[in-house]
């Protein structure tokens, strides 16, 4: 970014907006917005409190289950769509619908069947994650080039061969994009997911500061859950650039 | 061409030649149809003499690279067989290697791991891979790129790891798919000298395909001319060139002007079609 001429770093405009924050903040004009300085010591507060800590354990072992399911079957659903056909056409217009879906409706529906603890927050975590993970895969491992394809068959390789040794590696920056993209929504997914559940996790904590108009805490704790999707995102991001130098040249 | 038997048989070129050893490749009667009833190839025949070179030329759509893929077992035939070494061909096999036209290097993989991929295929333990790996670096003039990636090489250098990986395997019959199509005309006819001289120190037997007839002519010991709509065999030429002279010498020759004007003679009423019909060309050899 460059201001007048000047190289300024990126975090230069967070500031401004922190400025324009506690402005607005210490001017008491809505009481939703406590003054920014007030927030940071809520996050002081938050994260140091045994309910955060609580909270984050149940919420981060739903959030570990899911992701670790919808990668799983994600990146194999992924695998199986790009290589048969079959499995392309017919998945591949269910993932396409539950991507755009709005699943968050589907929540209520399944407390009532699995009740208010952890499955129904690990299946929200997996729901919201897993078509983009499976989408990603498969437009990776359809659009591997055919000659390196031939090229490994023509030099004897094995299927087991051409899937790790060629598939894989070629669809890899697609995959960490989709594995980006579904840490993200799977960070969504579980809030969202203890939101509606309302009595566990993250989401119960959201839930009790906004109710008793904790309005510090709450941007607290809202900044900490971003902190970590960004921390998560960022950590692919490191991989997903990796691989870049070929993403391009493939 | 309906009668391509009776012109191959008037030259009476095709086929080894008289005492020569078994052909290292036996194509015989080669049909195939690709799905939606397209026949690229139909009844084609010839063998390519072992420790030779034999090149496969022909119009756009005459089916020199199905060919060529058939035999490296990669695409199976409609009708017809391939036999390598008295054997029929049902897929690929370790003594045939192949030499691909965009080079299909692994993007992901250094030069080094790239020449020792067919070796990584086989088992091959990492030394001594890596160990061949270098000697046919150094004999393709890669030394000093070991660990560079394909995306930092030109055209020139990509190939020349793309034939390096096809000879650390040592594969005695070498398929090279239009090897020099992407490389700029200087490159390349250092390119064709580098080839002459690899395989002459290690008798390879190579099946080449181009659409340059100079090239085809200049580093073949046989040409096989194919006809398109479908693709067939039409003429068998094997040029009376003196191989001991400069490359210019060559390419003044009367033997290597000779060939280049049969090869020309036949292709030329393809050419004019195309100029006349340029949205009819067939697919894509």
């Amino acid at each position: 970014m460059r201001i007048a001429g000047r190289r300024v770093p990126m975090a230069f405009s967070l500031l401004v907006w922190f400025a324009l924050w506690e402005v607005i903040g210490r001017a008491e004009l809505v009481f939703l917005i406590p003054p920014f300085t007030g927030v940071l010591v809520a996050i002081g507060d938050v994260a140091t409190s045994e309910r955060f800590a609580d909270a984050a354990m149940v919420t981060l072992q739903a959030f570990g289950i899911g992701m670790g399911l919808a990668l799983t079957v994600g990146i194999g659903a992924g695998f199986l769509m790009g290589r048969v056909r079959a499995f392309g056409d017919v998945l591949g217009m269910w993932a396409n619908i539950f991507e755009s879906s709005p699943l968050t409706a589907i929540v209520p529906a399944m407390m009532a069947l699995v009740g208010f603890g952890l499955p129904t927050m690990v299946i929200t975590v997996f729901l919201f994650s897993v078509w983009v993970i499976a989408l990603d895969t498969q437009v990776g491992v359809t659009h591997v080039s055919q000659s390196l394809l031939e090229m490994g068959r023509s030099f004897g390789a094995s299927r087991r061969q051409v899937l790790l040794k060629i598939v894989l590696l070629a669809a890899l920056p697609e995959i960490l994009a989709g594995i980006r993209l579904g840490l993200i929504r799977g960070v969504k997914g579980v809030i969202i997911g203890q939101l509606l559940i309302a009595i566990v996790g993250i989401g119960y904590l959201f839930e009790r500061y906004s109710r008793s108009f904790l309005m510090a805490e709450f941007w607290a704790l809202l900044i900490l859950v971003f902190a970590f999707a960004f921390a998560a995102s960022e950590a692919i991001a490191y991989f997903e650039r990796k691989v870049a130098f070929y993403a391009t040249t493939r | 061409m309906t009668d391509a038997k009776a012109a191959t048989d008037a030259t009476a070129a095709p086929g080894p030649p008289v005492g020569a050893d078994e052909p290292a490749v036996r194509v015989v009667e080669l049909t195939k149809d690709y799905p939606g009833g397209v026949r690229a190839l139909e009844g084609v025949t010839f063998d390519v003499p072992a420790g030779q070179l034999t090149t496969l030329i022909g119009p756009s759509g005459c089916g020199k690279t199905t060919t060529l893929k058939i035999v490296a077992g990669l695409i199976p035939a409609t009708a017809g067989q391939v036999i390598v070494d008295g054997r029929r061909v049902t897929g690929p096999g370790p003594e045939r290697a192949f030499v691909f036209q965009d080079f299909a290097l692994l993007p992901w993989a250094n030069v080094l791991r790239n020449v020792a991929f067919g070796l990584e295929l086989r088992g091959v333990p990492r030394a001594e891979r890596e160990a061949t790996a270098r000697e046919f670096i150094a004999k393709t003039n890669l030394t000093g790129f070991e660990h560079h990636y394909p995306h930092q090489l030109s055209g020139g250098m990509r190939q020349r790891v793309g034939l390096a990986r096809a000879l650390a395997v040592d594969a005695d019959i070498l398929l090279m798919d239009e090897p020099f199509a992407s490389v700029d005309e200087q490159i390349r006819r250092a390119f064709q000298e580098d080839l002459l001289r690899l395989l002459s120190d290690a008798r390879k037997t190579v099946m080449f395909v181009t659409h340059s007839i100079e090239e085809a002519v200049y580093v073949s010991d046989q040409i096989v001319i194919l006809t398109r709509g479908p693709g067939r065999v039409s003429n068998a030429v094997r040029p009376e060139i003196a191989r001991d002279g400069s490359p210019d010498e060559i390419r003044r020759s009367r033997g290597y002007l000779d060939a280049v004007e049969e090869i020309w003679g036949e292709l030329r009423s393809y050419v004019e079609q195309d100029m006349q019909a340029p949205q009819q060309t067939g697919v894509a050899s």
